[in-house]
Parts: C-alpha cells; sequence; structure tokens
C-alpha cells in the first residue's frame, strides 16, 4: 500500500515519535509489538466477535434518498452513528483495550473533545473491569454534558483540563502528563490518528474496518466496491482515515476531509487546519499545525467540540501534500444547517462533527449520477443542547 | 558555518568541579518580559554553578503546574525566541557560567534549527536541553547542525530508561547527562524515596562516562544534599521559580535561594 507509514514512523515529511524520554518505554513497547499483537488470530478473533456482537457491526450502508433528490447524487451515509455508544470511536477503544491487555496494563487514560471518545473508552473499560480515566476540557464538559454524565455511569472518572481554552489539545495535554507520571501500569487510548508512531498507525488500522465495510458492502448494491467520492469530517482524523484506508490505493475515487472553519477561515476562531497550518510538532508527532510564527500553537475554535484540534493527523498532512485528499471546509452555521435539513430529510440527527462532512457536498465538485458515500461519524443526542441553542428550526 | 572559537563552558565547568553543582532552572520573561538579564545576573553572582533559561512553550506536556504557568504569564508577557535569545546575549556579555537553554522542539523549528543554532552559538549558549526531541530524531535529523555550532544536546535518563538505553545515551552524550528523579513532571516533591535512592545508586554503578545532574522535584537542601551523594549536583526549577512568583527583591531573595540549598549544614 502506498500511503503506509514508513519502519521510521513517517508519512513523508510527517509523523515520527517526539517524546519526552518519560515516555519513551511505553511507546517503543507499543511500536515493537502492536504489528504482532492486532494481526494475532487470537486477538482478531476477539476483535472480530466484539464488532459483531458489542459494537453492532457492520454499520448499515443506507442510500439517503431524499438528500439524493435534494443534493443531486446518489448519496450513501455509512452509518457509523448507529455504533454502539454511537460513534465510529469505539471501533478503536475495542482494539486499544485488547492490546492493553495483551500488554499486562491495568488502567487505562484517554482525552476526549467531543466526549465520544471518553464514552467509548469508559465503556470498553467497563467491559473489560479497567480503571478508567478521562481527561476532558472543561469548556467541553459543559457543552457536551450528557457524554459526562455518561462516563460517570460506566464507572469512569472524568477530569476536567483547566488551561488553554479548556478543549481537547489541552486535555490530551494533561492525558500526557498522566502518561508521564504513571509510566508502568497505564495504557493511553488516544482517540484519534493523532500522537506519537504508533498511534496514528494503529488508530487508522482499528477504524480501516469503516472502509472495508463499504467496499462489501458497495458491491452487493451496485456491483463494484468504488464509489465516486468518500467525503469525512476531519477532527483529527480517525474516522476520516478509516472511511479512506481502503480507497487511498484507488486514485479513481475521490477522497474529501472537511475541516472545521469555526466563524470562517479568516475570522481567527477556526480550526480549518489545513488552511491555517504550517509544519509543527505537538502530542508527538510532527504535523500540520495551528500556530504562530514564534511557533506558539494557536487555539482553535469550533462550534463542534470533536473538530476542534489545532492539528490533524501526520497521515492526513501527508495525503494533503501528495494531493490524494481534498480538503475543504465548513462554517459553524453550513454545519448546523446541514444537521438540521438531514434531520428534517432522513430522519437523522447527526453529531454536529458529522454534519460538517454534510455540509462539505457544497464544497466540491460533483456530477449528478456519481456516488458519494458520507461518513456519518457520530449522531447528535450529545448535541441537543447546542441544536437547541441554534435555533432556526 | 562554523564553531565560534571559544570553549564550551559546560565542558569547562566540570573540568574545574564535578561535585554539588547546583544548576538554576528559571523561564525567560517571567515574572516580567525583562527580568531574564538580571535574574541570570543575580544567579551567577549567589554562586549557581549553571543557569537554565526555558524557552516558554504553548503547550508543554512534560512540566507541572508551577513551570506551566510561568510559561503562560511568560508568553502573555511578550516573550519569544527571537526576543530571548537577544537577552540571553545581554546576560553573556556579564557572565561566566554555562547557560543551557531548555524548552520544546517546536518554536526551534520555526525559528529553523540552522538558524536557532547560529544565533545561539553566537548569543552565548553552551548546551540546550529539548524534551521533545528524542535521541533518534537528533541523531537522524540534526545533529551535525548543533556540533558544528558547538552547542551541546543533553538527553535525558528516566526511572524506567533500560539500562541498554542509558547506555546509549552515555554515549552519545557530551558535558552531562540530565537525570530526571522520578516518573513524572517538573515540580517539587516533598522528598525522596527509597525506590528514587535505588535507582540513583543502580546510576551510580553504572560509572556512566558523562557527569549527570538531577532534576525534578529537588527544592530545598535536603533533597540537594541527598542528590548529591550520588551525583555532580543537581538542577532546581519549580520551588525556584515559585520564590520568584512571591518576591518583591530580587538583589536579596534570590542569593538567599541559592544559600538556601548550597549551605552546609
Ligand atoms: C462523531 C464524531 N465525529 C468525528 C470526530 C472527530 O474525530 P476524528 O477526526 O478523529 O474522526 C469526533 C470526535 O470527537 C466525533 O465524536
Amino acid at each position: 500500500m502506498k500511503y503506509q507509514v514508513d519502519e521510521r514512523g513517517y508519512y513523508g515529511r510527517f509523523g515520527g515519535a517526539f517524546i519526552p524520554e518519560m515516555l519513551y518505554p511505553n511507546v517503543e513497547a507499543l511500536r515493537t509489538t502492536y504489528l504482532s499483537i492486532i494481526e494475532s488470530t487470537a486477538f482478531q478473533n476477539e476483535m472480530d466477535d466484539l464488532l459483531k456482537n458489542f459494537v453492532g457491526r457492520p454499520t448499515p450502508l443506507y442510500f439517503a434518498s431524499r438528500l439524493s433528490d435534494q443534493l443531486k447524487a446518489k448519496i450513501y451515509l455509512k452509518r457509523e452513528d448507529l455504533c454502539h455508544t454511537g460513534a465510529h470511536k469505539v471501533n478503536n477503544t475495542v482494539g486499544q483495550i485488547i492490546l492493553a491487555r495483551h500488554m499486562g496494563k491495568s488502567k487505562i487514560i484517554a482525552e476526549t473533545g467531543a466526549g465520544q471518545h471518553g464514552v467509548a473508552t469508559a465503556t470498553v473499560c467497563a467491559l473489560m473491569g479497567m480503571e478508567c480515566l478521562v481527561y476532558m476540557g472543561k469548556l467541553d464538559m459543559e457543552r457536551q454534558k450528557p457524554n459526562v454524565e455518561r462516563m460517570r455511569i460506566l464507572g469512569a472518572k472524568v477530569v476536567p483540563a483547566l488551561s488553554g481554552s479548556m478543549t481537547l489539545k489541552d486535555a490530551t495535554n494533561e492525558a500526557m502528563r498522566h502518561w508521564i507520571s504513571h509510566p508502568k501500569d497505564t495504557h493511553y487510548i488516544i482517540g484519534s490518528v493523532v500522537g506519537p508512531h504508533p498511534y496514528p498507525d494503529m488508530v487508522a488500522r482499528f477504524q480501516s474496518v469503516i472502509s472495508k465495510e463499504i467496499r462489501s458492502q458497495l458491491i452487493a448494491e451496485q456491483g463494484n466496491p468504488f464509489p465516486d467520492h468518500v467525503v469525512a469530517c476531519i477532527g483529527g482524523g480517525s474516522n476520516a482515515a478509516g472511511a479512506f484506508y481502503h480507497f487511498m490505493d484507488e486514485p479513481h475515487v475521490h477522497l474529501v476531509g472537511v475541516e472545521a472553519a469555526g466563524k470562517g477561515i479568516d475570522s481567527g476562531e477556526s480550526a480549518a487546519t489545513t488552511a491555517l497550518g504550517k509544519p509543527g510538532v505537538l502530542h508527538g508527532s510532527k504535523t500540520l499545525l495551528m500556530q504562530t510564527a514564534d511557533g506558539q500553537v494557536i487555539e482553535p475554535y469550533s462550534i463542534s467540540a470533536g473538530l476542534d484540534y489545532p492539528g490533524i493527523g501526520p497521515l492526513h498532512a501527508h495525503l494533503l501534500d501528495v494531493g490524494r485528499v481534498q480538503f475543504v471546509s465548513a462554517t459553524d452555521d453550513e454545519a448546523m444547517q446541514a444537521g438540521i435539513a438531514l434531520s428534517r430529510l432522513e430522519g437523522i440527527i447527526p453529531a454536529i462533527e458529522s454534519a460538517h462532512a454534510i455540509a462539505g457536498l457544497s464544497k466540491m465538485n460533483y456530477d449528478e449520477d456519481d456516488v458519494i458515500v458520507i461518513n456519518l461519524s457520530g449522531r447528535g443526542d450529545k448535541d441537543l443542547d447546542t441544536y437547541i441553542r441554534y435555533g432556526n428550526y | 558555518m562554523k564553531t565560534l572559537e571559544k570553549e564550551n563552558q559546560t565542558e569547562e565547568l566540570f573540568k574545574r568541579k564535578n561535585k554539588n553543582l547546583l544548576s538554576v532552572y528559571y523561564t525567560a520573561g517571567y515574572p516580567a518580559l525583562n527580568d531574564t538579564v538580571r535574574i541570570g545576573q543575580w544567579l551567577a553572582q549567589a554562586g549557581a554553578d549553571m543557569i537554565e533559561i526555558g524557552i516558554p512553550f504553548s503547550d508543554p506536556v512534560a512540566d507541572g503546574p508551577v513551570i506551566q504557568e510561568s510559561s503562560k504569564v511568560a508568553l502573555e508577557n511578550g516573550m519569544t525566541l527571537n526576543l530571548l535569545l537577544e537577552q540571553v546575549g545581554e546576560l553573556r556579555s556579564g557572565v561566566k557560567i554555562p547557560i543551557v537553554l531548555m524548552g520544546y522542539i517546536n518554536p526551534i523549528l520555526q525559528m529553523g534549527v540552522a538558524s536557532f543554532c547560529e544565533r545561539a552559538a553566537h548569543a552565548g549558549v553552551d548546551a540546550v536541553i529539548i524534551p521533545d526531541l528524542p535521541l533518534l530524531e537528533y541523531q537522524e535529523s540534526y545533529q551535525g547542525i548543533f556540533e558544528s555550532w558547538g552547542i551541546k544536546n543533553i538527553f535525558m535518563v528516566t526511572p524506567t530508561t533500560s539500562e541498554e538505553r542509558i547506555r546509549a545515551i552515555d554515549d552519545s552524550s557530551s558535558a552531562f547527562i540530565y537525570v530526571v528523579s522520578s516518573s513524572g513532571t517538573t515540580g517539587a516533591r516533598k522528598d525522596f524515596s527509597g525506590e528514587q535512592i535505588d535507582y540513583l545508586n543502580r546510576l551510580k554503578q553504572m560509572k556512566l562516562k558523562n557527569p549527570w545532574l538531577v532534576g525534578f522535584g529537588v527544592s530545598n537542601k535536603t533533597t540537594f544534599s541527598t542528590i548529591c551523594d550520588y551525583s555532580a549536583g543537581a538542577i532546581v526549577g519549580s520551588a525556584f521559580i515559585a520564590m520568584l512568583k512571591n518576591s518583591n527583591n530580587f538583589s536579596a531573595d534570590i542569593p538567599n535561594f541559592v544559600q538556601s540549598i548550597k549551605a552546609k549544614s
């Protein structure tokens, strides 16, 4: 495969493992064992079983006929919103918790933005009887309250991150500090294709089930596995990596990542990393990063807590570099309106993250008979407050 | 590119002295933007053996609350890497002891590693500590540049570093090794436990080629003298910054602080 990580942990000029020495033994242990563990039959049997019977996979590939009529294309929704816990995040946490157990770890930490990754982590920790600590920005705890309560019901401890803009970046800083202080018994379940090598590759592999299923579902639907376009929203980029994965080597499949423009790319309140970022190092990898000329990370903004991150995974930075993925962005307003439209047309209230993917269609070129798969990464239950406050419906 | 014609002060220091060394860390631009120079001058006068100046960064993942807060304030004060290098140049004109910069890789990458090294060498910087630039990345991408400007790169060893890796770090180091006292971020700890003493003993028995200084959690005379039984010396950071925060008289408080740690009991 053309876009795989190399032995040094790089995708082109992006990636690597820029970690303090305190984390070296943990990350090195992961790096040297993750492939042999996740490719073992024992691992795969357990993973397949949990994905099927616990997560509820395969998720449907649903033909959205009224949305198709309105937007003039053949639009399929990959229903990751129907995964147990309500988003694609659980595909990764199931994989990582099995891995953590294989590595003899007894405690789990995680960061979360929208709370979906936190809930997915708390869920698998409950399933496996492991202690769970989730760091979440204080602002995100307020705007994603239901998910905070879900984590607590599941037995996890939720710790507010009080630094910076009190969102996902700051929660990640706190999780890393915790890991530095508890290197022996703790595994850090990172929630996206970010972080030091091997996390981006590992998380992409766990999410790749999305495109694997899309391929076989399209064969059943239309006789061949290829859509014309695959569209996904990008926070760190895990649902997009999963939706693109088995199409990356098929150049005739147009891949589109939709970032959060917030109040507009040039408004100073945005999270559109590919438009605003420059190469830099944050959270262990070299990637595109929103930053000042002095190399200080810029606090991002999006109405969507899951997209409110100043970087993207190194895989995506590379896919942009080589022109394999088109990156577009949608503003808060465009996403909210797309979310309300999908609710009305299809009876599906999407997560505000996923609503960005739908809004992305108006930023790309396609023909009326093109087949477009939109990765509907999550459901909107957690976002009711934001929808209600936005009004306009 | 070529090395400036002068001796590296870190090497010079360890030739002269290899016991009870006190290195003091503080964040550039804290408490006030232009405090960097005078704090360094007071430290040198007070008898600190080495100065470590922190390059503030927005996301200091290896730091505890005290240094996080000082970095935040320094950035709000308007501190930049450009300005920091100017201040170090000014400090160097009156101060002989080694000056080490400590900071995260991103601001250095934005300046460009080559121009950072050139400017740092001209400003009189002897060494850098970059916690999120691991040995391998350094060797593959940057070692040549740092060496051509005569700037030492100091690597860390922690309680979970394997013996094999400690040897590799020792082989690749010059000047000194930064020994992190315990698993954790920067910040004061009350005292040193049996587990930490075992670790220091283990390091001592390894008879490393390079001298080593112990940092993270050294905060007072007791912790300093315990550490010095094993190492060439220690690095004090958070405790010093906490003192600065509450001081309105650096000229008295900085010498007092240094004396309170170094004084023989
Ligand atoms: C539903 C949903 N979609 C997308 C994302 C963004 O993450 P990623 O880009 O890693 O898929 C999140 C993150 O919280 C999410 O909850």
